[in-house]
């Protein structure tokens, strides 16, 4: 695995080649391994090694990068020369901003360490065993399984030429978990940065209880319903939510916060930080320029306060006519690396847990009538400003009567605003550690929302 | 490389693999983009590497590093083993594969101008007038344009004796114009959504896709859209422009024919598929006029999915999939082929890179044109009443493949063979097998186009592949149409 010493050694020989005004170096690093399985054996199981860097040069106004994943020093030369070239040649942006100094990196006090030895050190027999338990678990029910249990070690640097050093490591393992019944299904996944957070037999479990509950599943007219939404299914609707909280999306006007920040979109009972030093959460203190993350409020009791910014964009949005209308103003850290096309996004998201929690079980309690989704999928933007998603529900959707979950359903299309259904949340529970397959993690709520807008049924 | 392959199928061999292969590449790309004028993205990368994949014990094992020195390839090849023999405690049965004949060959893309030779300022200059052409347009809020440029050399040595040496182009260019009023984001974008037109060519790719010649259009249509009708809601006869019915094959006929999917292996997270081992030469897929194929040959054309060999080495193949609306192939690998008794693959397991385990995806799954002479405009003039769709916005599909729902960034009603007006935010959805079984009409060869989606996402962890759709415009039946916007 790639050392920060190593990194540091590197960017000193890409100095040496470098006849740019500045130079930027991000480097990466990777060690891991997924064990998949289905038909209740394990029928593909990887491992990966992997480094680089990505040179960044900058002259006067142009910049452009160059990456590459051998360290040797004709490599490096060829990297520098490329990222020159590909700089030269374009027209001088007098947006473009120097390279941020040393003082722009420094690691939130709060920082929870997110590098785990038991995880980096997670061997394929151990992932074995595991998978043994959970097949073994499937054949109780008479069922076959599915799924992945993955470790993975990486690091992440950025050094550039006004002296500027960010390093962060940290470790990742995951489960998941899809267990085949003749006509249902269930699922359930889980990561963390430490293994033993895990416990893939509960989730092995939880699936199989899910596929043994919506054996024989019944259709229902689609049309609109009282939903209990899982965590994993709140966190893949919202997070296509997230990235027009971005500065460069209100500038560019691509972003349903266009003229709407500071405005209540949401209900009252939702409000949502980034924050990447949340015990829950993980990830790396600093930007694509390797500016210190801030902890930011992106909506507070359904208003939207503000936006997150990369150094420029907030720069462009002081002189823009949006100022005074957005909220602060300032660098958060939240840029990616340089150029891009989307200029920054909160990755880190976290939503405040509600006055008043309750669990799945006493959602499902307090409805009448409506639908138990445990996951959704194939989500995709059918309307950028209105916010409307499509997608279908997966893997144990439940119809539930009179507060008790009375039987598995046929899947639904659903076509549906996401500031509606934020609008329209009246339970909550408390917030955790989510992963889905549409967004990146989040520390998110199961939700209990009204009228959600189910459009048509499939066939299973 | 040749040696690399050899250290790393000897330290195979001797430690217990009954087969192993081993995938070397160096794989350089190129990615040009601009927003409003300004830089969006200047970047070159390059990464080699290499893997080994052997069968240990019945089961699969996989390493990869992107160390070529002889102590790595010794060492990767032994933890692909020692990985192969943890996956063999939990097995059913020994893997076996479909034979095939190991061959030493050389292949690469046709590329008439190496798009790596050209001046990237030259590639800059176009992309900015593309944009000036674009924002000249009064209402357009946003412009965006790409290039993107990719080679790909492989060599791939098997413990069966084949070596294959294989190099691949890839180039890709297009543009979107948005336009923001009131409560609505319109977008237009040419010739297609999503990163635009992208085929196994060199730069000559950017030269016949007449980009400037259609910038003002497309900006100009993205601002109408604006001032258009709501696209109705009900049961119409539909026409899907050409790269339009590329991804509804690619959802609706390419993802469910995988035969990985079939069999349960990709249950966890691509999902399953409607067509289930009974279905093969029995089900009805489309009407008559449906004939599908899934073509990796260089003489279909310079889709994404062409290539010599596929990543185990087996030849680039045709399989009929759909034979006049009859569902008649699977695509298949080595594996898969042998398990449900198949004879020889159809070629069509491949890798993202050399970090990655060759999985099945799509080659170029096409659908064949019309036989008789039949233009898009002679089409809308022999329709009574449709809705013209043009150019994605949205796609999804379940995850056994049957319930689909698209939305195309603008439509066009005609009445009595004509436009009559545009309509905004159309969609349609429907059920697969009903939806190709309405089909009534297909253009001919001259509307025919080898479309490219180079972002297809599958496998665990995720892979991105390239794949090609030939498709003609074509006509479809009492379809449902709009319920994407109904009390959303």
């Amino acid at each position: 695995m790639l050392s920060r010493d190593q990194a540091a050694e590197i960017f000193a020989r890409i100095q040496k080649h470098s006849r740019a005004d500045a130079v930027e170096c991000l480097f990466y690093g990777s060690r891991s391994a997924l064990t998949r399985f289905a038909n209740n054996v394990i029928h593909q199981n990887v491992a990966e090694e992997n480094s680089g860097v990505s040179v960044r040069s900058v002259f006067n106004g142009r910049t452009a990068r160059a990456t590459t994943n051998r360290f040797d020093d004709t490599s490096l030369m060829n990297v520098v020369r490329a990222s020159e070239a590909l700089a030269r040649v374009q027209e001088s942006d007098p947006d473009l901003l120097p390279l941020p100094g040393p003082e722009a990196a420094h690691a939130p006090a709060t920082m929870p360490g997110r590098h785990f030895e038991n995880t980096a050190g997670l061997t394929p027999g151990k992932r074995a065993e595991a998978v043994e338990r959970i097949v073994s678990a499937a054949r109780r029910f008479k069922f076959t399984a599915a799924g992945i249990f993955s470790n993975s070690e990486t690091v992440e640097g950025i050094f550039n030429s006004r002296g500027l050093m960010a390093w962060h490591s940290q470790t990742s393992a995951e489960v998941s978990v899809t267990m085949l019944a003749g006509d249902s299904s269930g699922w359930q996944k889980a990561n963390s940065p430490d293994v033993g957070n895990l416990d893939p037999v509960s989730l092995a479990g939880i699936a199989a209880e899910k596929a043994a509950r919506s054996i024989r599943p019944g259709e229902i007219r689609p049309g609109k319903y009282t939903v209990v939404l899982e965590p994993a299914a709140v966190l893949d609707l919202v997070g296509f939510g997230f990235f027009d909280f971005a500065g460069l999306a209100v500038i560019d006007q691509r972003s349903f916060l266009n003229h709407r920040v500071g405005t209540r979109l949401f209900g009252e009972n939702i409000t949502i930080w980034d924050d990447v030093g949340h015990p829950l959460q993980s990830g790396s203190p600093f930007d694509g320029e390797g500016i210190s993350r801030r902890r930011v409020q992106l909506v507070e009791r359904g208003v939207v306060k503000r936006l997150v910014y990369a150094r420029a964009t907030a720069e462009k949005m002081k002189h823009s006519e949006n100022a005074g209308k957005v909220g602060p103003i300032e660098a958060t850290g939240h840029g990616f690396p340089i150029p891009n096309e989307i200029g920054e996004a909160p990755m880190n998201i976290v939503f405040e847990a509600p006055q008043q929690p309750k669990s799945v079980d006493e959602m499902i309690a307090s409805t009448e009538r409506g639908v138990l989704v445990t996951r959704l999928w194939y989500i995709r933007e059918v309307d950028p400003y209105q916010k409307i998603l499509t997608g279908m529900t997966r893997d144990g959707t439940f119809l539930v009567e009179n507060g008790k979950v009375v039987g598995g359903i046929r899947n639904f299309r659903f076509n549906q605003s996401l500031i509606d259904m934020l609008s329209k949340v009246d339970e909550m529970s408390m917030p955790v550690r989510t992963s889905g397959e549409e967004s990146f993690d989040m520390v998110v709520p199961a939700m209990k929302v009204r009228d959600f807008n189910f459009t048509e049924v499939t066939k299973f | 490389m040749k040696d690399l392959g050899f250290w790393a199928l000897d330290t195979a061999n001797q430690r217990g693999a009954s087969y192993a292969d081993v995938r070397v590449v160096n794989d350089r790309s190129r990615a040009l983009a601009t927003r409003n004028g300004k830089i969006g993205s200047a970047s070159d990368a390059e990464s080699e590497g290499f893997n080994v994949r052997v069968l240990v014990d019945g089961a699969w094992g996989f390493a990869s590093s992107a160390d070529p020195g002889r102590s790595s390839a010794e060492a990767t090849a032994a933890r692909a083993v020692d990985i192969a023999r943890a996956s063999a405690r939990v097995k059913e049965k020994d893997v076996s594969l479909a034979p095939e004949k190991p061959v030493t060959a050389e292949w690469s893309t046709p590329c008439r101008v190496d798009p790596f030779s050209l001046s990237v300022a030259d590639n800059l200059a176009l992309l900015d007038e593309i944009d000036s052409q674009l924002r000249a347009v009064p209402g357009i809020t946003l412009a965006e344009t790409n290039m993107n440029f990719r080679r790909e050399e492989q060599w791939f040595f098997s413990s069966e004796g084949a070596s294959i040496h294989q190099t691949k182009y890839t180039t890709g260019a297009g543009y979107a114009a948005y336009a923001f009023a009131g409560n609505e984001i319109q977008k237009r974008s040419y010739p297609n959504s999503f990163g635009g037109q992208w085929q196994n060519k060199g730069y000559e790719l950017i030269e016949e896709l007449e980009l400037v010649e259609n910038a003002r259009r497309i900006g100009d249509e993205a601002v109408r859209l604006h001032n258009a009708d709501q696209c109705p809601e009900g049961v119409f006869d539909i026409i899907l422009d050409g790269s339009q019915l590329g991804l509804q094959i690619h959802e609706s006929i390419g993802h469910p024919i995988e035969l990985d999917r079939v069999l349960g292996m990709e249950a966890n997270f691509a999902g399953t598929s409607f067509l289930t081992l009974d279905q093969l030469h029995r089900l009805r897929y489309g009407s008559e006029l449906v004939n599908v194929v899934a073509d990796a040959r260089q003489e279909h054309g310079p889709g994404l999915g062409t290539f010599g060999f596929d990543d185990e080495g087996v030849p680039a193949q045709c399989t009929p999939i759909i034979s006049s609306g009859l569902f008649t192939g699977y695509l298949t690998s080595r594996e898969t082929a042998a398990l449900v008794g198949i004879e020889r693959s159809g070629g069509a397991l491949r890798a993202e890179n050399w970090n990655r385990l060759p999985i099945i995806r799509m080659t170029n799954i096409s659908i064949l044109p019309g036989n008789q002479d039949l233009s898009l405009e002679e089409l809308v003039a022999s329709t009574d009443h449709a809705i013209l769709f043009q150019t994605n916005r949205s796609w999804s599909i379940d995850d056994k493949r049957y319930n689909f729902q698209f939305g195309t960034e603008i439509g066009w009603e005609i009445k009595k063979g004509k436009r009559v007006r545009m309509l905004k935010n159309p969609s349609y959805s429907g059920i697969t097998t009903e939806f190709w079984n309405s089909m009534d009409a297909i253009c001919s060869r001259q509307e025919w186009t080898l479309w490219g989606t180079p972002h297809c996402g599958k496998g665990q962890p995720q892979q991105v592949m390239g794949t090609g759709h030939g498709a003609a415009p074509a006509r479809f039946r009492k379809v449902k149409v709009g319920s994407a916007y109904r009390g959303a």
